[in-house]
């Protein structure tokens, strides 16, 4: 008997201070993000598709088209083409294609460059219909970035 | 006024105002459960999502409204009327003030009791009526969920009966004038247990109109969703309509017979028509304070299990409202100088 009315006494306790937790949350500011129009900013070291990094002062690519991120590449993802041009030391960036399908984000091309010229994006918003949608062109990336 | 416009009048106010009620009680749900679990709930259609009842609404009226295989036409069809209409029925004994009231019958609570029984049937048979096994079940449980809560309740309402001498809800009110420590769930000196009686009675009327913790009839992660399962569009709707009405319903059972009804927590109450406002005021803030406890509540705890739910009753509910009973009986005859 006794323990029905402990049970009955601790039992709404704890409903009571259940409604508590909650009846605080209420005021408390919320902490979930309006997705589509605030973005968070990622993190340091997460990894979106690969991009190239702008030669501070031109703004071209800083890629002199070694294509050791191509050999590099396990998943062969990587398709690059240069020229020689009239007065510009080594080889211009004509093409850089990335085919994101099949990439595994394993960092190699990264890792190979000795140029510094690529890095992981931040860009995470990459949903797509159609397969054509991630096979990215770098350059033009680049470009409408800047 | 005329008693033809007057009666035209009301029924149009109570019409809007179970359905607005209805509307908005459910933005108020959403929002309320948002915040509580700290998220912002509605807020795209219209300032702070103010329109969104009426969007939800469009939804559910074009939505094709069509019977299932083996369904029962006229049951299915009448089902959710029959937890509509008794609740929508109920408000016209409600004394929003105290000479704002439909029609002031002397036995009132009886009859909002009547109507409230007619909820349940209205559910048993859409659960039937559906041929769907996922709704019967649930219909089985509510009914079961509804006899034993309809007992503490009847009891606890007895006893305010036995204090108040009266079924009229107005003059239940009319005794709690005064100061707030006049209001039945103070009175100590009537009966020691009366704010345990007030819990008692307002946990039944959860369990009564299906709420959560006790929303059996629903428990969509047990039962799809119980006895609507089947239902589609507007059938659905006017069920959702009947529910928020009887949420309100039960409520307002609650303020009147125990935080004091239209009474102000102070004694004073203008004449003429401001009284009437400020006792509109003083009852519409207590009877919302309660239905956001009621919201509070339902985002706070999980369902309970079938069987837990009826020990409560059986064990405790029961029990101590039948003790209470007892005690207020020996406190007013017996003991009255206690
Ligand atoms: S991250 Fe790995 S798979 Fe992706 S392009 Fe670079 S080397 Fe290839
Ligand atoms: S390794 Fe670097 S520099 Fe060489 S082709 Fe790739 S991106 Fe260009």
């Amino acid at each position: 008997m006794s323990g029905y009315f402990k049970e009955l006494i601790s039992g709404t306790k704890s409903l009571f201070i259940g409604l508590g937790i909650t009846g605080k949350y209420f005021f408390e500011p919320v902490v979930t993000m309006q997705y589509p129009m605030e973005h968070v900013e990622m993190t340091p070291r997460f990894r979106g598709h690969i991009e190239l990094i702008p030669d501070e002062e031109t703004g071209e690519p800083k890629c002199v088209v070694c294509g050791m991120c191509q050999k590099g590449c396990p998943s062969k993802c990587i398709s690059l083409e240069g020229e020689k041009r009239e007065g510009v030391k080594g080889k211009v960036l004509t093409k850089y294609i990335l085919n994101f399908t099949t990439c595994s984000l394993c960092g190699q091309c990264v890792e190979s460059c000795k140029f510094g010229a690529i890095r992981f994006s931040k860009d995470y918003n990459l949903a797509g219909p159609r397969k054509e949608d991630f096979i990215f062109d770098l350059i033009k990336r680049l470009k409408e970035k800047s | 006024m005329p008693e033809p416009f007057r009666v035209i009048l009301f029924i149009i106010f109570v019409m809007a105002f179970a359905g607005l009620n209805a509307a908005y009680l459910v933005w108020c749900e959403r929002k309320g459960a948002g915040h509580i679990q700290r998220r912002i709930g509605p807020k795209e259609v219209g300032p702070f999502g103010l329109l969104q009842p009426i969007a939800d609404g469009i939804k559910l009226m074009t939505k094709q409204l069509f019977l299932p295989k083996g369904a029962d036409p006229l049951l299915f069809m009448a089902a959710p009327l029959m937890v509509m209409v008794p609740a929508i029925m109920s408000f016209m004994v409600i004394p929003f003030s105290e000479t704002f009231v439909a029609r002031e019958v002397n036995i009132g609570l009886l009859m909002i009791f009547a109507f409230a029984s007619v909820n349940v049937l209205g559910l048993l048979l859409g659960g039937w009526g559906s041929g769907n096994k996922y709704a019967v079940i649930a219909a089985a449980r509510c009914v079961s969920q509804n006899i034993a809560y309809e007992i503490p309740m009847l009891v606890t309402t007895i006893t305010m009966v036995m204090v108040t001498n009266t079924m009229n809800l107005n003059e239940i009110v009319r005794a709690q004038a005064g100061w707030f420590f006049h209001w039945h769930i103070f009175r100590l000196d009537i009966s020691l247990l009366m704010p345990v009686a007030f819990l008692i009675f307002f946990v039944c009327s959860l369990a009564e109109t299906n709420r959560a913790p006790f929303d059996m009839a629903e428990a969509e992660s047990e039962l799809i969703a119980g006895a609507y399962t089947e239902y589609p569009g507007m059938g659905f709707g006017v069920f959702f309509m009947g529910e928020y009405a009887n949420i309100v319903i039960g409520c307002a059972l609650s303020v009147i017979l125990f935080l004091g009804g239209w009474q102000s927590p102070i004694p004073f109450h203008p004449v003429g028509f401001l009284g009437v406002i400020w006792g509109l005021f003083w009852f519409l803030t207590k009877l919302y304070a309660l239905i956001f406890t009621v919201i509070w509540i339902r985002w706070t705890y999980p369902r309970t299990q079938f069987y837990e739910l009826l020990n409560l009753s059986w064990k405790v509910l029961i029990p101590i409202s039948l003790f209470n009973l007892i005690l207020t009986a020996l406190q007013i005859k017996i003991f009255p100088w206690l």
